[in-house]
């Protein structure tokens, strides 16, 4: 049976303050973040501007930078922040027991 | 649901000799806090509803287990800490079997087992078996002498350890591990606290809050690892000391591990009943069985487990109201932490993590180590964090529970309820002018009100001014604000407002040359310790000023300070350059400009090999393979490293390359050997880190084929020496360079450049290149500090080059060995299968 979770790994596998990278077979990363306190989420690994690997920014707050131009995106939302505007896909993640798990369903759909 | 129907007469069981009125028995397992409270509850609402039994494990009556530090710290004896004395048991009819726990349940029977081979008949059963400590299965855990921090037995143990004195590790930086280390520390012994996280008391404390504590015990003599990962305990026959997995060796005759705990449900499982994480309960603690109930940190409610006392209290009641046929339910709970560690205080409730539109409110004051952080989600507080001063935490706790709209008195609210309900309410600025002239304004130098708003009538209208003339906000500058709102109060309309000069970034009002001038006098070595004193006004900063504090402080504190990769941009992390598909290209030095068979064909042998799609020459002497995947970059470096080449730094804010033309070895027109002074000058620079990129060049004659006039240090020969050039930039804004001087030898010019460096080093703001520096300190002062001033051009010189001996590692070998592997490869692959119907 397929699950509806993926488990991608212990939490401190990811960097506090960083981000790791989930690689999907024929299809975009999907960016996995925690931020410093220890929070997790997840994103398409692409900027809404110009496709920019946000699991290469710097990760501040519940934000990210995008490390090609700058631009700020909400980890909650994937939304842009300030006065640039786009959205990237979101994909529901959580921590249990140590573990993370990121959602099948979103992974597939960020990953198209 | 029956449980609250009053059960059958029981039948006389085993050990129940009195026979007395046909009331149910009651049996609970477990004579610890949330039992006896339970039974508290139960005999309060109606006292002889049931017949009691207490089986416990330990052989103490109920005693207050939060209480069992000042036991250790020897505030208080274990008669103090007692709840319930023989005399509770006695008068309210209840039958007690300590020290010998209950082994088995056959709920079939309706029947409890002891150890001892003592069985007693239930009508009602209440597992109420708390938690267990939790030990880490490393080597060496079950030698005498290590031990966990749980019940008086381990107290006597500690007691005794520490009355012959020595060394003790107490593994875990959580509530109780440093409890216990406190406890420890005042009854002499030399105590180290080990933590696996990079923050104590994470679940309780954000970093700034745990990090302040850090700071704190370690004032108290304690020793504190953070990130510290256990390997084995080792010693020949008990306890010698613990290894941790980076090779540390820690010695130690008493080893508490107080790594946490988890809930106590061996019993239960093995009765077949439900288990989650712990014994899963309803609304009113009735487990699987409706027979059986179960209260406490045993207990999974709402998939949630409570290990603080409010939640229990609040469990107790809804079961006791259950158990008398007046349900109530339990509805979870929503918990606050107020603690005093090792006497230091700390508070924190509700969610303070925060995340999709939270904000936070922050106040440091450094010089009263006090920490606030109020966290707001539609105008109402969903979480808190204190440090230093928890005396409004019960009030923050009440707003958000209340879950009261706080817009009114948001911008007083970090300051209190006294301050929130006073007389400053809603106007910050009349709660300054309300204050009396006697009050203190900066406390650091002993000003008052008067004093300020004389200073300010008499002349001195800036913050500046200000504190040249009274000191007020010269020192910790914790009441800049204050002295601010002085200055607007006093001059009305003619306050212009201060900071001509920006500031870092939205997180702070301190400028860059602010936080520099702090870092050194106040000795700070640390982000968050910078953010902590300097009054940062979020959590962790931003993209912005968490890469220039990290720059200062890799600069102040050379050797010390232990680089934030986090705060690093990607370039700088990966050590490579980002290209707009999110590949990166790889610039290996070439000393010089100067190249061989054997580099070439290494270059040659990666383009070939991870399929780069293009290799370009750079416009600094250098080839540039692009195309390359974060993933291949640790192989490709171990390649060229192989040929003996290191990393180019050309994504750095840092030495690029060193330009140069062939000079007098080849060029008829060359005066000196410019090749070979370009390699001396890279060989001396090369990794050093600085506010942005600087690059060099000498040409060996005034022709200048190597452009060095366009350079941060340019070099130009001619017949008698060396033309020493500065600030030039090519790039959007292209400057020439200012003549600094000129010298006679090849050293000179090298030492020339060490001390320039590290006067940009030390003294131009983050992400400043030499150009608009030199425009902003005007050349006049840099020949000042390089060229008239000898002793002081040697001392810059010799801080470049110590800071020097800690830079010239090259990174690339570091991660192509295996350093931050996490960095390059995926935290796992993802391979969709076909969906099945």
């Amino acid at each position: 049976m397929i699950g509806d979770w993926l488990d991608i790994g212990w939490l401190d596998e990811i960097p506090l303050r960083g981000s790791r990278t989930i690689e999907v077979e024929g299809g975009d990363d999907v960016a996995v973040f925690r931020t410093g306190d220890n929070r997790v989420f997840a994103l398409a690994d692409r900027c809404p501007h110009k496709h920019g690997r946000l699991s290469q920014g710097i990760v501040h707050g519940n934000a990210v930078a995008c490390p090609l131009h700058n631009w700020k995106i909400a980890l909650a939302t994937g939304e842009a922040q300030g006065a640039d505007t786009g959205c990237t896909p979101v994909v529901p993640a959580k921590v249990s027991g140590g573990r993370v798990l990121i959602c099948r369903a979103s992974t597939l759909k960020a990953a198209a | 649901m029956d449980f609250y129907d009053v059960p059958s007469p029981a039948t006389p069981d085993v050990t129940e000799p009195d026979a007395g009125p046909a009331r149910p028995h009651l049996v609970v397992v477990g004579n610890g806090m949330a039992g006896c409270r339970t039974v508290e509850e139960v005999l309060s609402r109606d006292a002889g509803r049931y017949r009691v039994t207490i089986v416990g494990a330990e052989p103490h009556v109920n005693y207050n287990r939060i209480m069992l530090s000042p036991v250790l710290a020897g505030e208080k004896s274990f008669d103090e800490i007692v709840i319930n004395g023989h005399d509770w048991y006695a008068d309210n009819g209840i039958d007690l079997i300590a020290g010998d726990p209950v082994v088995a349940i056959d709920r079939a029977a309706k029947t409890v087992t002891s150890k001892a081979g003592r069985t007693v008949r239930y009508d009602k059963l209440l597992i109420a078996t708390g938690s267990d400590p939790f030990i880490i299965p490393v080597p060496g855990h079950d030698l005498p002498g290590v031990i966990s921090f749980r019940d008086m037995a381990d107290v006597d143990t500690m007691l005794a350890a520490a009355a012959e004195g020595g060394d003790a590790v107490v593994i875990g930086g959580g509530l109780l591990g440093l409890e216990a280390a406190h406890g420890l520390t005042l009854r002499g012994m030399t105590v180290t606290v080990l933590h696996l996280m990079p923050t104590l008391m994470e679940r309780q404390l954000d970093e700034a809050a745990g990090w302040l504590l850090k700071t704190a015990l370690e004032g108290r003599g304690q020793t504190v690892l953070t990130g510290a990962d256990t390997a084995e305990i080792y010693g020949r026959g008990r306890v010698e000391g613990v290894r941790l997995k980076d090779g540390r060796d820690i010695p130690a005759r008493l080893v508490v591990m107080a790594v946490g705990i988890r809930p106590s449900v061996a019993l239960a499982r093995d009765a077949g009943l439900a288990v989650g994480r712990g014994i899963q309960v309803d609304d009113h603690m009735v487990t699987s069985d409706p027979d059986v109930l179960a209260v406490g940190e045993c207990v999974e409610h709402d998939g949630q487990v409570y290990g603080l006392v409010a939640p229990l209290w609040e469990m107790c009641r809804a079961l006791a109201d259950g158990l008398v046929g007046r349900p109530s339910g339990y509805r979870g709970s929503v918990t606050s932490t107020k603690l005093k560690v090792a006497g230091l205080d700390v508070f924190s409730a509700g969610d303070f993590s925060g995340g999709e539109g939270c904000e936070d409110i922050v106040l440091r004051d450094g010089a009263r180590g006090i920490y606030k952080r109020v966290v707001l989600r539609d105008d109402r507080v969903v979480g808190a964090v204190l440090y230093g001063d928890t005396t409004d935490g019960g009030w923050y706790f009440d707003l958000l529970k209340k879950s009261e709209d706080v817009t009114d008195i948001r911008d007083v609210l970090i300051y209190g309820q006294a301050f929130a309900s006073g007389g400053g309410r809603g106007d910050p600025k009349a709660a300054v002018a309300a204050l009396s002239d006697d009050a203190e304004i900066c406390g650091c130098n002993g000003v008052s009100k008067r004093q300020v708003v004389a200073c300010i009538d008499g002349g001195s209208t800036t913050l500046d001014a200000v504190r040249a003339t009274c000191k007020a906000s010269a020192s910790c500058g914790s009441c800049t604000g204050l002295v601010e709102t002085l200055l607007a109060l006093t001059l009305g309309d003619e306050y212009a407002g201060e900071r001509a000069t920006k500031t870092v970034c939205g997180c702070t009002s301190f400028t860059h040359d602010d936080v520099r001038r702090e870092i050194i006098a106040q000795g700070l070595k640390s982000i968050p310790e910078v953010m902590q004193k300097l009054h940062w006004t979020t959590p962790d900063g931003c993209s912005s000023c968490r890469p220039a504090l990290n720059y200062y402080l890799l600069c102040v504190w050379p050797g010390e300070y232990q680089d934030d990769q986090q705060s690093r941009f990607v370039n700088e992390r990966l050590h490579a350059n980002i290209q707009k598909d999110g590949t990166y290209s790889v610039v290996p030095r070439m000393w010089g400009g100067i190249t061989s068979p054997k580099e070439l064909r290494a270059i040659a042998d990666v383009v070939e090999r991870y399929n780069a799609p293009m290799v370009k020459v750079t416009g600094g002497q250098r080839l540039d393979i692009f195309g390359i995947r974060k993933e291949d970059l640790p192989a490709v470096w171990a390649d060229l490293n192989a040929a003996g080449m290191v990393s180019g730094h050309a994504y750095g804010k840092a030495l690029r390359t060193v330009k140069t033309c062939v000079g007098s070895e080849w060029c008829r027109f060359g005066t000196q050997d410019s090749t070979g002074l370009g390699v001396r000058l890279e060989r001396m620079s090369w990794g050093s880190w600085m506010p942005h990129k600087f690059k060099i060049a000498v040409s060996g004659c005034p022709r200048n084929c190597a452009e060095a006039t366009i350079k941060d240090f340019g070099v130009v020969c001619v017949d008698s020496g060396y033309e020493l050039h500065v600030g030039g930039n090519g790039g959007t804004k292209v400057r020439a360079t200012d003549l600094l001087c000129k010298v006679a030898t090849e050293q000179e010019a090298l030492d020339y450049c060490a001390a320039f460096i590290q006067l940009y080093r030390e003294e131009a703001r983050y992400l400043e290149r030499t150009a608009p520096w030199i425009e902003r300190v005007g050349l006049a002062y840099v020949k000042a500090r390089i060229v008239d001033d000898e002793e002081g051009r040697r001392a810059l010189a010799a801080r470049f080059l110590f800071s020097q001996s800690f830079s010239q590692g090259d990174p690339w070998a570091e991660r192509a060995a295996g350093r931050n592997r996490e960095h390059h490869a995926p935290m796992a692959r993802f391979i969709p299968q076909e969906e099945m119907a």
